[in-house]
């Protein structure tokens, strides 16, 4: 029951990191209209290029106010990974 | 404070839909565009934020229809590593400074391929103006040399890189060269020793920064002091290693905005935009405490308390921008009386009545006396910057005048001076005696305008100024401020014509070209140059490409002093007419009948509205001018023609 309660309130606050990962995307690749899930990659976007990419992080950063690695940006394949380093980050 | 634009606001929660509205409009910008796009990037912008500012600035240039009060300005960007991250920020920040920025990148490492090559895509862009930003890994200068002789070499060859770059794009595009200075290393190899031993990264780079700096002292390029800027910041900020290794990114991607403010302002400058005048407030701005309430006794200023000497620092650095030409003005809600004590009966104060061109004490609102500042001035309001420590009169201006310059202030007097001059507002590109005496010109104007009103009668008063109209060739002294006039005047600005300083002096060598720049002193002092002609030299005709005038000198006929000059010159080479164009641009209809008045008769007119005029020399008696004419060049007095 606790463990169930535990894990609801992880899901939401995993929401929570994907919805205002959404809102940076939006301001950092200049789209009016975008839809994103634990399973968006690079690919799915088209703004998202290797240059907004830095931009995307430098936002992230600023955001939840912590410093990321390169060995931790490299690591990064879907939306879902970077929403999973910024809840271990921000712990 | 620098890396986050403290001077600037924060930006309105509801930035992106604004931009959304304002880039509905770029095919067909509605009223008050221009004000609306400057106020909202005037704000403590990001680098997306800055990045939708560009997209903006790109719409509206392609759509043709970019309001008039906008400067134009295509800009080749081309370095080394990776400038994607630098060009909209550029562009972005160029709108804060009324300016829309095409930035045009060097392709990806190939910097001097495409400078030399005629070929290029950089070469056919009709660039404006070419920013070299390289860095020095890249260049050759991130690890120690082997020997002094070795370093020497190094920093030579990282030189003869940039030159080749500025000469390749320089030669084709006729465009103004910015350089960069580099930043130098944060990591010491020997500590202090390094700035000794000429073989170590950061005494080469000093090195090669200071040979930028001698070639741009001598008029090569215009430098923009990056280095500067990221010591300013401090290197430990700037530098971000990680970036570099992950994006060839020159510097960590937070300092954009402020790389990007720091570039556009140069450019502004570059297009005479930067500010001319400092208003300012006074109780609280200038000394602690309300002078009405505390009395020139109470007043916090002066040594003997941290706060009063923090406040004798804001006035040091008022003087310090009155010393090299800036007018200062003051704008402040108090009785007048009051508000003069201090400026005359203080021991303390280091700003006195004399250092003030306008001094606007009284109830009204301060944009309203802002607007009376300028016109007093015989400036534009966004030739104001507005210093002010109260948070509620600032947000008024700024509501009311978008265009003036009102810095942000924090709570503590001791970084007032800081704020203000971190701003960059008084940007300059270049630095001549007429500027140093630019302020006193301009309190001297002041003086005339109320002058005339006492006199009434113009004749006797244009005759009591007993002044001096001095038309010379164009030389290396003189080119600075020519060409700061070719492209700034816009007003009493015939065609409208802009040349770079280069340009002016391959005008000087053409023997087909006729340039003259024309100065006026009077009994309240050097107006300075304050006109500018250039004409083709035809056999029959000679057709001026270039007339204009600083408005700080309209209606005192120096215009026909100068028709008399062009007419002899004509002559004496044989020619017998004098044609010239009136072309409409949305700012110099002052100018619609010049030549009508001067007593040229109008030929034709194109579709675009451009009148064509034609004097018959042997027809046109000069006119007694109220002023003597000092003409060495003329071959031929004025009172010898016919």
């Amino acid at each position: 029951m606790v463990s169930q309660f535990r894990n609801m309130v992880k899901a939401m606050a995993s929401d929570n990191v994907l919805s205002q990962l959404r809102d940076i995307m939006i301001d950092v690749f200049d789209v009016d209209d975008l839809e994103i899930t634990s399973d968006t990659t690079a690919d799915d976007v088209e703004e998202w290029d290797s240059l907004s990419h830095v931009r995307l992080v430098v936002a992230v950063e600023r955001k939840f106010g912590f410093k990321l690695k390169n060995s931790e940006i490299e690591a990064l394949k879907t939306v879902g990974d970077l929403v999973r380093l910024i809840e271990a980050k921000a712990a | 404070m620098l890396s986050d634009l403290a001077w600037l606001s924060p930006p309105p929660a509801d930035f992106r839909e604004q931009v959304r509205h304002l880039r509905a409009e770029a095919a067909n910008p509605g009223a008050g565009f221009f004000e609306r796009a400057v106020a909202l990037a005037t704000a403590a912008l990001d680098e997306n934020q800055l990045g939708q500012l560009a997209r903006l600035s790109r719409e509206v240039m392609t759509a043709g229809q970019a309001p008039a009060a906008f400067g134009r300005l295509k800009l080749g960007l081309v370095g080394d590593g990776t400038l994607a991250l630098s060009a909209p920020v550029i562009s972005g920040s160029g709108i804060r400074h009324g300016l829309l920025v095409e930035v045009i990148e060097g392709a990806y490492g190939s910097a001097v391929q495409e400078a030399l090559d005629p070929s290029s895509g950089l070469h056919h862009a009709g660039l404006d103006a070419v920013l070299i930003a390289c860095d020095r890994r890249i260049l050759g200068l991130d690890r120690a040399a082997d020997s002094a002789g070795d370093a020497a070499r190094r920093v030579e060859a990282a030189f003869t890189q940039i030159k080749l770059i500025a000469d390749g794009l320089r030669s084709a595009a006729s465009a103004t060269v910015l350089v960069q200075t580099i930043p130098p290393p944060l990591e010491p190899l020997f500590g202090s020793y390094d700035r000794l031993e000429t073989t170590s990264a950061f005494a080469m780079v000093e090195a090669l920064n200071a040979r930028i700096t001698d070639w741009s002292a001598a008029g090569q390029a215009i430098l923009v002091d990056i280095a500067r800027l990221a010591s300013a910041i401090g290197l430990e900020r700037w530098n971000a290693p990680g970036h570099w290794h992950a994006s060839k990114l020159g510097y960590a991607p937070e300092m954009a905005p402020v790389y990007g403010d720091v570039v556009a302002r140069t450019l502004a400058a570059v297009r005479g935009r930067s500010r001319k005048c400092l208003v300012l407030d006074l109780d609280n701005t200038l000394w602690g405490g309300v002078i009405g309430d505390d009395g020139v006794e109470g007043i916090a200023l002066g040594q003997g308390s941290a706060t009063g000497v923090a406040f004798l620092a804001v006035q040091a650095a008022a003087l310090e921008l009155r010393r090299r030409g800036i007018v200062l003005a003051v704008c402040s809600k108090n009785e007048e009386a009051a508000a003069r004590a201090p400026f005359r009966d203080h021991p303390e104060m280091l700003l006195r009545e004399d250092d003030i061109a306008v001094f606007q004490a009284n109830w009204t609102d301060k944009a309203a006396n802002l607007r009376a500042i300028a016109e007093t001035l015989n400036i534009g309001v966004d030739s104001l910057v507005f210093l002010d420590d109260n948070p509620a009169e600032r947000a008024q201006v700024r509501r009311e005048l978008p265009v003036v310059a009102v810095p942000e202030l924090p709570d503590d007097p001791a970084m007032y001076p800081r704020m203000l001059m971190a701003a960059g507002y008084f940007e300059a590109v270049s630095f001549t005696q007429d500027d140093r005496d630019r302020a006193g010109m301009y309190q001297a104007n002041a003086a005339r305008a109320a002058a005339v009103a006492a006199s009434g009668d113009l004749d006797s008063y244009l005759a009591s100024l007993e002044m001096v109209c001095v038309i010379r060739d164009v030389d290396g002294a003189s080119r600075p401020r020519v060409a700061q006039l070719i492209n700034k005047s816009n007003q009493y600005n015939l065609t409208t014509r802009r040349y770079t300083e280069a340009q002016v002096e391959n005008v000087e060598r053409d023997p087909s070209k006729h340039i003259k720049q024309i100065r006026l002193i009077d009994k309240f002092g050097d107006n300075g140059i304050i006109s500018v002609i250039v004409a083709d030299r035809q056999a029959e005709a000679w057709e001026i490409d270039t007339w204009l005038m600083s408005c700080r000198v309209l209606g005192r006929r120096v215009q026909e002093a100068v028709l008399a000059h062009l007419a002899s010159a004509a002559q004496a080479a044989g020619a017998v007419r004098l044609t010239g164009r009136y072309v409409p641009s949305p700012k110099n209809a002052m100018v619609r009948d010049h030549y009508g008045k001067l007593g040229f008769t109008r030929v034709r007119e194109d579709p675009d509205g451009t009148t064509h005029w034609s004097l018959d020399i042997s027809t046109y008696a000069p006119p007694t001018v109220p002023m003597v004419v000092e003409d060495e060049a003329s071959p031929i007095a004025p009172e010898t023609l016919p």
